[in-house]
């Protein structure tokens, strides 16, 4: 790196300069990047004793009880398919939406030794902690292909497209995230708020539910951007008897335009002042 | 900008925002803050409960390929503002910086180093966060290793590593990076002298044979010294001197702490702090003949009076003071718990007085530093006081001919020296 030869042009530092290259240096820290997120998913299953089957117990969990109070006890329709594939869909979504927006929405305070002492763009913080979300999403997904093969359900052709609506997910859940993350630092009340808004949002959408046989209900549920992301996902993963919601999923889409958007101007208009105050 | 010069910095000012609101940073308190902003603002009352503090204040300097450049300077003199402003951390309040090649700056042994993972990951990690590629930190991985001593305990989690092989490792880590300007704060406070040493060494290797621009802030003089050709003295956020090291530090160090035989302490802020519910208002030396002089003469008494001023009743207050070197170092002292006594203070000024007999250090400059306090709190604590030049006796040459002292204390030795024929 001694050579004198290839000079970088000079740096220039000023108050409020928006700089020209930051995304061509996001770009250059990307090994950084690479290695949070490693960091992040080996910290987390080191000195436990199950180890990734953790990352299973917890959605299952869930999958029964929804399974038993939408189905059994509410007697809610399924469709063509088993009542636990339904909800199991409606998992895979919800499960990659909420982590990735509890672990992004911590991720700054939960980084703040290394933000207070190095430089790099700090959105490599947020968007490293997607990594751990999609290991549990993976883990969770060769599950449902498990009880496919065991229920003989033969997936449509439409399962090819899920990685679009996976990375529909991963999109709103980084806009809030942003927001989230940028708003905790300055407002830690946002560690108590995020995982109250998690657990309320989880009835509020239809992870337990299909809302194809509730047509009363469709256009208050889809007000929520989940619910047009957890429909795709059922479209993409039930049989051929799921009807495409064009209406919720197109509202999705807005919000996560408008979340995408709105949280990344935020994030870089708070980002220079995260030192001085985190 | 000229082709030589690779940091520029034109006007830098820095600016933080000292809320007096208690509790600020919850949602409510901001709430609750803005509400009372908006009341006063419809009343007209422009007045913000809000104060600025600048931790810079119009910084200029321009540092050349190849300089060694030592920052010196009291605690809160805004010398890890600058650096965090030159390291990109955070951004100036005004004023521009021109910066030519790659920086890495080293604000703190081991950022980012998980106690969770390995050695071996943390080298990685590490080395990532302080910029390295892949590619570079397994080419320097052996060498890291090598550097740190720690090949046997490359898979144990770190947390389980002495404090001392951590510092180590990570200060490794650090060592191998190839910045053409490598910023460096205060690192070498930690580990065994031993270890500081090597990492004196490797700073200084960087430096001079690689031809690479080093900042380096520290307050051990001697570090300074050795490894910078020049000196940067912050004061109050601004820069209050700037030249060849060994200038600046002599002065530097005359300037906090004057070789006097008495001083006034009550405007004497630097290397200050404590509550101040009791404070040092004077100090005085008095040599052997007991006249007021600041040079003392080694094997002989010295007599070291300081007046403190109580502004209330103190039930236990001790008073310690030392004799440091220039370096830093803590030669020796006393307070008086030691000899068990702990005083009952009243409001007003009290004189403390101490006989040092004889004085054992070997001659050379030294400073006094001293404190006063009690068992919870620290009243009042001055870094370096005043100096004090201790000259050889007359009866020195004999034992050290030519001057030359081993160490900073002399004792009495009897050497024997016996021939045995075979």
């Amino acid at each position: 790196m001694s050579s004198p030869a290839g000079e970088p042009p000079a740096l220039v530092i000023e108050a409020g300069r928006t700089e020209r290259h930051y995304w061509a240096d996001l770009w250059r820290y990307r090994e950084l990047l690479g290695f949070l997120a490693w960091r992040d998913i080996k910290v987390r299953y080191q000195q436990t004793l199950l180890g990734a089957a953790w990352a299973l117990v917890q959605p299952l969990a869930s999958v029964a009880i929804f399974t038993f109070v939408f189905g059994r006890l509410a007697r809610m329709p399924s469709g063509n398919e088993p009542y636990f594939l339904v909800v199991m869909a409606g998992q895979l979504a919800w499960q990659l939406f909420a982590n990735t927006l509890g672990n992004t929405s911590g991720s700054l305070v939960g980084n703040s030794h290394l933000i207070a002492k190095v430089y790099f763009p700090r959105l490599a913080v947020p968007l490293s902690t997607v990594a751990v979300a999609l290991v549990d999403f993976a883990i969770l997904l060769g599950l449902y292909v498990i009880a496919l093969a065991w229920t003989g359900t033969v997936p449509t052709f439409r399962a090819l497209l899920l990685p679009l609506f996976v990375i529909l997910t991963l999109l709103l859940a980084l806009g809030a995230g942003l927001w989230l993350a940028a708003l905790t630092v300055r407002f830690r009340d946002f560690r108590i708020v995020v995982p109250f808004l998690l657990q309320i949002g989880v009835f509020a959408t239809p992870v337990g539910y299909r809302t194809d046989f509730l047509p009363n209900w469709q256009a208050l549920l889809s007000l929520n951007p989940m619910t047009g992301v957890i429909d795709a996902y059922r479209w993409c993963l039930l049989g051929p008897g799921t009807a495409f919601q064009w209406h919720s999923l197109s509202l999705s889409l807005a919000w996560t335009l408008m979340l995408v958007v709105t949280g990344v101007w935020y994030f870089r208009r708070t980002e220079r002042s995260f030192a001085d105050i985190i | 900008m000229s082709d030589d010069v690779v940091i520029r910095a034109e006007n830098i000012s820095k600016r933080y925002r000292i809320s007096h609101l208690a509790g600020q940073g919850t949602l409510r308190d901001t709430m609750h803050h803005m509400a009372r902003l908006a009341w006063r603002r419809l009343r007209w009352n422009s007045k913000l409960n809000r104060e600025d503090f600048w931790a810079l204040r119009d910084v200029n300097f321009e540092i050349k390929r190849g300089e060694v450049v030592g920052i010196i300077g009291r605690n809160g003199a805004g010398k890890s503002t600058l650096l965090k402003i030159l390291s990109r951390i955070t951004e100036p309040t005004t004023g521009r910086i021109t910066l030519k090649g790659r920086v890495a700056s080293l604000l703190e042994v081991g950022t980012g180093f998980h106690p969770e993972l390995t050695g071996r990951d943390n080298i990685f990690l590490n080395g990532a966060i302080l910029g390295m590629s892949r590619v570079e930190i397994r080419k320097k991985f052996d060498e890291i290793v090598a550097f740190a001593e720690v090949e046997r305990f490359l898979d144990t989690p770190v947390k389980r590593y002495s404090s001392g092989m951590y510092v180590r490792l990570a200060f490794a880590v650090a060592a191998h990076l190839e910045p053409e300007i490598l910023i460096v704060d205060e690192v070498l406070a930690v580990g065994d002298a031993q270890f500081q040493k090597k990492c004196l060494g490797k700073i200084q290797s960087v430096a001079q044979n690689d031809g690479r621009t080093v900042l380096f802030v520290s307050h051990q003089m001697n570090a300074v010294q050795r490894l910078c050709t020049r000196a940067i003295v912050m004061q109050n956020g601004m820069i209050a001197a700037d030249g060849p090291a060994h200038l600046i530090i002599n002065g530097y160090l005359k300037q906090s702490a004057p070789t006097t035989a008495s001083r006034d302490l009550t405007g004497n802020d630097v290397g200050r702090r404590g509550t101040g519910v009791a404070r040092f208002t004077h100090i005085e030396l008095r040599n052997h003949e007991g006249r007021s002089s600041p040079e003392i003469l080694r094997g002989e008494p010295v007599r070291i009076s300081i007046s403190v001023h109580a502004t209330k009743r103190i039930p236990n207050a001790t008073f310690g003071f030392s004799f440091v070197t220039a370096d830093g170092v803590e030669v020796m002292g006393s307070t008086a718990t030691d000899e068990g006594i702990s005083h009952e203070l009243s409001a007003g000024v009290h004189q403390f007085s101490c006989l040092v007999e004889p004085m054992i250090l070997n001659p050379g400059r030294y400073y006094i530093r001293a404190a006063i306090f009690s068992s919870s709190e620290v009243f009042d604590h001055i870094d370096e006081m005043i100096g004090v030049d201790v000259l050889s006796a007359a009866s020195d040459q004999a034992h050290a001919p030519g001057n030359h002292w081993v160490g900073h204390v002399y004792l009495s030795y009897n050497w024997k020296h016996e021939h045995h024929s075979p």
